[in-house]
């Protein structure tokens, strides 16, 4: 029988990495296209404000938020929900390398990985 | 001061563009650049803020949310290609990516509370600095040093005959480095990635092969690590988003496929050219208080 430890080689890993972070591209890729599409055949005609920083508003902000408002199926909010998905995937990627050097028993790499992902998640839920 | 009069100041045709016009535009720019920056390895993300910012009027930090969440895009859809090849170095990487998220946050920072005009002067810069050559050490052979053996940063990797070993030194140093890539990453919307490459092949002595596709999978945590602090502070609008992102990933997509059958110092001086007047542009409007 194999044991965990030699199923979870590095190459292994760094397959099932790329896998992941390719899925998780093009499924954001594909909520962006939607929600833009969406977003121009009801406001393509009008005029932008880009030359003037307003900031966005509370629901583009926050996870609650967008998620929330991604199901009023209105296109700037289902954007956003992507470009979330977009973020969230670099960040799934280190979850997983947590599970994988835990799996190797490596346990130096478990604690590096560890701050690598509180930084992030502080900064998304918190920054 | 009308809108229209913003727009003439700042060298846009004097008529009001629509959202469907000027998302073409960003698209299609945007498309350019990914596929300039990753057929000559120098990135897309630098010339996205300039293409924005200086182009098409849009304020430097609108500019710069979308800019980093293009990174992230093209960090991870390229990954699957580097991870064939079984180069990169997944240790090194996460202990490097602790430097560069704690250096992006920094930067994140800065972006938020920093005059936008010396975002721009900075921006400009870095332009200028990243189309300096510099030749690559390419792994010469070292000593063990013992805080990269305690780490577990040596490894191998494969070549014509067979598995290389490799050994790397100056932890210290290529920490530090990549600390500051990461607050660049971080200040300025880009993805670092030629000084990534430059801490972990000059400083610390890794295989060029090696550095290139392990920054590459940094450059996506890193640019997330700035992008919750953005997102949270309402700096990644979706319309301008959208369009950046998707052109940029179209882009760099048809750029790596043809990466490997064309020779490219020509195209490498043409958009080297393009970079300098970018950051002279930046600089000088960054200088009289235009961006």
């Amino acid at each position: 029988m194999i044991n965990l430890r030699e199923r979870w080689t590095d190459q292994r890993v760094e397959e099932v990495i790329s896998v992941l972070l390719r899925t998780g591209v093009v499924t954001a890729a594909s909520v962006v296209l939607l929600g833009g599409i969406i977003y121009l055949i009801r406001h393509g005609a009008s005029v932008p404000h880009y030359h003037q920083f307003h900031g966005e508003p509370p629901q583009y902000r926050t996870l609650k938020g967008i998620l929330t408002d991604a199901f009023t199926f209105r296109g700037r909010a289902i954007i956003q929900l992507g470009l979330l998905l977009l973020i969230l995937t670099p960040i799934a990627r280190v979850v997983f390398s947590v599970a994988a050097f835990t799996l190797q028993r490596d346990r130096l790499y478990v604690a590096v990985t560890l701050i690598v992902l509180i930084v992030l998640l502080i900064n998304l839920l918190w920054g | 001061m009308t809108t229209v009069n913003e727009w003439v100041l700042r060298g846009v045709r004097p008529y009001v563009m629509s959202i469907t016009l000027l998302s073409g535009i960003i698209f299609l720019g945007a498309a350019v650049a990914g596929f300039l920056g990753s057929l000559t390895g120098l990135g897309g993300g630098v010339v996205i803020v300039p293409l924005l910012a200086l182009g098409l009027g849009v304020d430097i930090r609108y500019a710069i949310g979308a800019s980093l969440v293009s990174v992230i895009a093209t960090s991870s859809g390229a990954a699957v290609a580097y991870v064939r090849e079984g180069y990169s170095n997944i240790r090194a990487g996460m202990l490097l990516e602790v430097a560069t998220t704690l250096g992006a946050t920094l930067g994140a920072f800065l972006t938020l509370h920093a005059p936008t005009q010396i975002i721009a002067v900075i921006f400009g810069v870095v332009l200028l600095f990243s189309t300096i050559p510099f030749r690559f050490a390419n792994g010469a052979e070292h000593e063990i040093d013992p805080l990269a053996a305690k780490l577990r940063l040596d490894s191998s990797y494969p070549t014509a005959d067979g598995q290389q070993s490799y050994h790397v030194r100056h932890v210290p140093l290529g920490f530090g480095l990549m600390a500051l890539a990461g607050a660049l990453s971080g200040l300025l919307g880009i993805g670092s990635g030629a000084m990534k490459v430059l801490a972990m092949d000059k400083a610390m002595g890794f295989p060029f092969k090696v550095s290139t596709t392990t920054s590459n999978f940094m450059i996506g945590v890193t640019a997330a690590a700035s992008a919750g602090i953005f997102l949270r502070q309402g700096y990644i609008d979706p319309g301008l988003a959208m369009p950046t992102m998707l052109g940029v990933l179209l882009g760099s997509t048809l750029g790596a496929r043809v990466l490997t059958r064309t020779a490219t110092p020509v195209l490498r001086w043409v958009f080297n050219i393009v970079i300098v007047v970018l950051g002279i542009e930046m600089i000088f409007n960054g200088l009289t208080g235009r961006l």
